[in-house]
């Protein structure tokens, strides 16, 4: 092709990719301006920039911050214990029991939030010390971000030599303990730390579940959210999202150097220990 | 040198020692085995012969049976997992921890003791000099050549000082000329040691140079045990025989003490009209005039290996010959040649 043709059609390709990123991301920055005009309707040019809309938020929903945050930390615990020994025994037993599970496993993410929060108070909801407090709450993140855990932690499990890894650290008179924590956990921290960044993320943004599970007293951050768009000022709803977008996007830059780190990794793994060197 | 394993090292007793896998395969038939210490005992064959179960059976990272065991000098170390039995292991596939360094690698016996850390060190740089991997103590395992890390696999078993030594296959991932020079290494670190080895292979090269003692195996079962000598001039059946190096059969019929084959005729002292299977090998024939030559057939291939040419012979059997000739000659195919055998070293097969 000639250059000029291969220039016009880069053009192009740029122009259009630029148009989706414009399109994408207007709706974004619209939001986040909004937060910060004195007046949307009157626009502002005219009633000019204001943190008041944020001092309000803070304000009235300061506390489901610290309960979002609290829930995100609380889940990532729970899904840690859960999660790391569970991967560890279904990459470890490849029998159709174990698959038959890890099919399972997917089932909260495929079933509707809506449907899992009903469940649980059908089931719960009479216990009344437990339907009140926040832990009801936390049950759901777990349910909804184990698999996430989970999965991320058995990919890296899977594309190392797990047992072999293992038995060469028992030979050298290592308990189950000692191996566990200083030679499985160390080498699988890539997807531990992949998955812990995803349960967080994703237990902080959660609100199906929660909509149907909180009270007036545990509210979250995604609940409030959804309360200020029904019922407050368009500028609070918007500068509301803005605390949002400063918990979660942190968050997500985070993730996304995570799976790239974990590419390294497991590639190094794969050419250290899986294959025949012969260099 | 300062690291001394002869102390440490214990006789081996593997008694009625079988393994049935849960899907019912049967992987090792029941089998008795005395290995002395500080002797290196090689278990030779081809793939599902049973020789990686019967390591893994020693190593305790398999139970025996009902009614195996195993020991270890006097201990009974059958219901012993393998953590608790002090043994040495070397895998096919490294197994080095990606997370450690070299020396870190070779520290993890040690630490797992609870061995001072000042005193750890020590037994480290000194482990790391036996091996000739000073210079790579602090490298990543990822930095290190297939051969580098075999050296760190070993160094790492060898540092707990371990009762047995047992090593899976540790060359088989290497190129022919690593694996070469690793095997001369392995067999001065174990003279040197005076460790029990077990030594699992399928390398008949490596079996050889290396075993005090071979067990050949087939399908679970033991085909034989013996010094490399023994195995392979005596070889007790016809899988032995032809597993190790390379072995010529004919097979004829017995008429007044010499077999009667299409070439010619051997010395055979089976009865008058039986069917009979001898064997011989490349080495113990050599091309001879039409007047001294037992056999005629004809060049089916010649391959001139510099020292010597390994030439096949086709017309004396039913299956091609291999004789090795010495003589500085062009061998043409189709071209007659006589073969003589030396009549001692015939192996009747059958």
């Amino acid at each position: 092709m000639s250059t000029f043709g291969y220039r016009l059609r880069f053009g192009l390709q740029l122009a259009l990719t630029l148009a989706t990123c414009a399109f994408l991301i207007a709706p974004v920055i619209m939001s986040i301006m909004a937060g910060v005009t004195g007046n949307y309707f009157t626009g502002i040019a005219r009633s000019g920039m204001t943190l008041q809309w944020l001092e309000q938020v803070w304000h009235l929903y300061s506390q489901t911050v610290y309960l979002s945050l609290q829930i995100a930390l609380a889940c990532l615990a729970v899904t840690l214990v859960l999660g790391v020994p569970a991967a560890y025994v279904l990459a470890r037993s490849r029998s159709r029991l174990t698959r038959l599970v890890e099919e399972l496993l997917v089932l909260p993410i495929a079933v509707p939030g809506l449907a899992t929060g009903l469940a649980l108070i059908l089931t719960y909801g009479d216990v009344r010390a437990f339907r009140t407090s926040w832990l009801f709450i936390l049950v759901g993140h777990v349910l909804y971000t184990l698999p996430f855990m989970l999965r991320s932690v058995l990919a890296v499990m899977s594309s190392i030599d797990l047992r072999t890894l293992e038995e060469g650290a028992a030979s050298l008179g290592a308990s189950f303990r000692q191996r566990f924590f200083g030679v499985i956990v160390p080498n699988v921290r890539s997807g531990i730390l992949a998955g812990a960044l995803m349960v967080v993320t994703l237990s902080i943004g959660e609100f199906n579940i929660t909509w149907m599970l909180y009270t007036p007293l545990t509210k979250t951050l995604p609940v409030g959210l959804a309360e200020t768009y029904a019922s407050m000022r368009l500028e609070v709803g918007s500068a509301y999202t803005i605390v949002f977008f400063i918990m979660i996007i942190p968050l997500l830059v985070a993730m996304q150097m995570m799976s790239r780190e974990r590419r390294r990794i497991v590639r190094v793994v794969e050419d250290g220990n899986g294959n025949p060197a012969s260099r | 040198m300062a690291i001394r394993l002869r102390d440490s090292a214990v006789s081996i007793r593997l008694e009625a020692c079988g393994k049935t896998f849960a899907d019912g395969t049967r992987a090792l038939e029941p089998l008795t085995l005395d290995i002395t210490a500080g002797e290196t005992v090689v278990f030779l064959g081809p793939s599902g012969c049973g020789k990686t179960t019967t390591l893994r059976l020693i190593a305790g990272l398999e139970k025996p049976d009902a009614g195996g065991r195993v020991r270890f000098g006097d201990d009974d170390v059958t219901a012993l997992p393998i953590e608790k039995r002090n043994v040495g292991m070397v895998f096919q596939s490294y197994a080095l921890f990606p997370n450690m360094s070299v020396a870190q690698n070779v520290a993890y016996g040690l630490r797992v003791r609870r061995v001072a850390s000042v005193e750890r060190a020590a037994q480290v740089t000194e482990m790391l000099d036996l091996m000739h991997l000073q210079e790579f103590a602090n490298r990543s395992v990822d930095q290190l050549s297939g051969g580098q890390r075999q050296r760190v696999a070993l160094a790492r078993a060898l540092i707990v000082k371990p009762r047995v030594l047992l090593l899976d296959e540790p060359l088989t991932a290497l190129d022919a000329k690593l694996r070469e020079t690793l095997r001369v290494e392995i067999d001065r670190l174990l003279r040197e040691l005076e460790i029990t080895t077990i030594y699992v292979t399928h390398d008949q090269a490596e079996a050889m140079s290396l075993g005090d003692r071979i067990v050949v195996m087939e399908k679970g079962r033991v085909a034989q045990v013996g010094t490399p000598q023994e195995i392979y001039y005596r070889p007790a059946s016809r899988f032995v025989a032809e597993f190790i190096g390379t072995m010529n059969r004919l097979r004829g019929v017995v008429r007044g003490g010499l077999m009667e084959i299409v070439g010619g005729h051997l010395p055979c002292d089976a009865a008058d009209g039986e069917t009979a299977e001898l064997g011989f090998r490349p080495e113990d024939a050599r091309i001879a005039d039409a007047s001294d030559g037992a056999l005629a057939g004809r060049v089916a291939a010649a391959f001139f290996l510099g020292d010597r040419t390994r030439v096949i012979v086709e017309g004396v059997a039913e299956e091609l010959i291999v004789v090795e000739s010495s003589q500085r000659r062009q061998f043409v195919k189709g071209e007659t040649v006589h073969i003589a055998v030396r009549p001692d070293t015939l192996l009747r097969l059958n």
